[in-house]
């Protein structure tokens, strides 16, 4: 392929990729109201998103299930981790085919078969199954990133600490903690920004006590473009790409 | 040493624990559902019965089913055909475009699926960015119906799952052995059948998992259906959220999941077969 060729190809891709981002990034500060038409610059619509509480407070409770979810998943995501790099046990394997296939399932039966979980140990759905469900999305892909990290260890490391009579905890909270540390960071920042993109999960484990932002904004899009929703995807895609950017810097020092 | 063992025991019974709990247990659940039956007010009866997967046979259901399986096979072969040659552009770009060229394919694959999927339409509705352009360039008179057709949802899933496709094909191209490229090129062969004989099969590894991670989630994103395309175009997810949903049939929608879950099962078992005939270890 001609070198042109091969730069316009890539150019039209990610113009398909960047167009209706940029487009809501337009539209956010564009003082028409539901035209493209350019009426002049305002930040009306941001001002109107402070003053949409019902908008804000379901994207205070989608960030306070992120930080929360993102923790957990990333306590048991390095605990399996740890597990399965330092113990040879039985089934091992089949822990690993476990996180592998927890990992490919389909969102939505990830969620049809919480709900049933759910509805079967009747538990009323609101935060805490929402917890339980974002923890089952995030955990397996935070202990593959954890585990990743653990892989570029030096062994005799470990081996030593061992030795000169550390304990399994003391190896696991001064020795591989340590070393893993910006690998945490990573498992971290990735669970949250699942979690923060999460939409089937969440329609099926969360309760009308508990409602999240991707389902505020799914009920109020399906009537059309609004323009504080507007304002709030771009505040939300500035968010994401700060942690995919903060994210990608922690993973290169591993390198 | 008790102490020793302690730790192990907590971190190995822990971990096992919660998987058995909110991964395995769940699964026998819904399996279990799907073979009981069907009570009018009840949702369930614990009756054993074959009866939602005869259901799902059926001429109207399994139409349906045969359907969204084709609309989410054309939308991941859309994206294998427009990733590819991407895939292979950025891996070939050299050290210093290829990094930046892939951040940038990462962050709408980090933005929130929905609010991408809900900035689409911005750019297909009837007054949006392509019949602006369209008429502009006056290759239509009167701006063109995008929004809720068919041709929308499949914008929509590609649009949305691209990135799925892209970032394995990348991995696979990069991997590539230039030599042996150059090896069946000095051999003679044509730059057709040095691709068709050489790069796809070394590529094989990435054109499965990518096709994997793009085909399995355009069956089940019910939301894109459901924002782009109206009512009239559905996705096995939005059948299956209706049956738990709308119409209360447990069983025949636990069966539907199931369906899906077999389908997973059938494209990780082509994963490791491509990957062992690739010559490489699997890995997570």
């Amino acid at each position: 392929m001609n070198r042109i060729v091969k730069a316009a190809y890539a150019a039209l891709v990610f113009a398909f990729l960047y167009l209706p981002l940029v487009v809501i990034a337009v539209y956010s500060f564009n003082a028409s109201k539901y035209s493209l038409a350019w009426k002049g610059f305002t930040l009306q619509w941001y001002g109107k998103l402070i003053g949409n509480a019902t908008l804000l407070d379901a994207a205070l409770r989608s960030m306070t299930i992120a930080v929360v979810s993102a923790t957990v998943a990333l306590a048991l995501g390095t605990l399996a981790a740890f597990m399965l790099h330092q113990y040879r046990f039985k089934g091992r394997k089949a822990v690993f085919g476990g996180l592998f296939v927890m990992m490919m399932s389909p969102d939505i039966v990830i969620g049809i078969s919480l709900l049933v979980l759910f509805l079967g140990a009747g538990l009323a759905l609101g935060f805490w199954t929402l917890l339980m469900g974002h923890v089952t999305l995030c955990m397996p892909f935070a202990a593959a990133t954890v585990y990743s990290r653990f892989e570029g260890f030096d062994p005799t490391v470990v081996e030593a600490a061992r030795d000169l009579g550390a304990t399994e905890y003391q190896v696991f909270r001064r020795i591989v903690l340590p070393m893993a540390a910006p690998g945490l960071v990573a498992a971290w920042l990735l669970s949250f920004t699942l979690s923060l993109d999460d939409v089937i999960v969440s329609f099926f484990t969360t309760g009308p006590t508990y409602e999240v932002l991707p389902l505020r904004i799914y009920s109020m899009v399906r009537l059309g473009i609004k323009p504080d929703v507007n304002a709030l995807s771009v505040v939300m895609i500035a968010i994401t790409v700060t942690a995919v950017v903060l994210s990608r810097r922690l993973l290169k020092e591993k390198s | 040493m008790r102490d020793n063992n302690l730790f192990k025991r907590l971190v190995i019974g822990g971990v096992l624990g919660w998987m058995v709990l909110f991964g395995a247990v769940p699964s026998l659940m819904l399996l279990g559902v799907s073979f009981l039956k069907r009570h009018p007010d009840n949702l369930i009866e614990p009756v054993f019965s074959l009866g939602s997967y005869l259901e799902l046979l059926e001429p109207a259901l399994g139409s349906m089913l045969i359907q969204s399986m084709l609309m989410a096979a054309t939308a991941t072969l859309l994206c294998l055909v427009i990733g590819y040659p991407f895939a292979y552009i950025v891996a070939r770009a050299g050290k210093r475009y290829t990094k930046t060229l892939l951040l940038l394919v990462m962050i709408p694959f980090w933005t929130n699926t929905l609010i991408r999927t809900y900035a689409l339409v911005a750019v297909l509705k009837a007054d949006g960015v392509i019949n602006r352009l369209l008429l502009f360039l006056g290759v239509v008179d009167a701006p063109i119906k995008l929004m809720y057709t068919q041709t929308a949802v499949f914008i929509g899933l590609i649009y949305t799952l691209l990135p799925f496709m892209i970032l394995p094909l990348y991995a696979a191209v990069e991997k590539l052995d230039l030599r042996l490229l150059e090896a069946s090129r000095d051999l003679g062969a044509s730059r057709w059948n040095t691709f068709r004989k050489i790069t796809i099969p070394l590529t094989m590894p990435g054109i499965v998992s990518g096709c994997m991670l793009v085909f399995l989630p355009a069956l089940g994103m019910f939301y894109i259906p459901d924002i782009l395309g109206g009512a009239k175009t559905m996705l096995l997810g939005n059948y299956i959220r209706d049956q738990f949903l709308v119409s209360r049939n447990i069983p025949l929608g636990a069966a539907a999941s199931i369906a899906m879950t077999v389908i997973m099962g059938v494209m990780l078992f082509l994963y490791y077969r491509s990957v062992r005939r690739a010559g490489r270890k699997v890995r997570i």
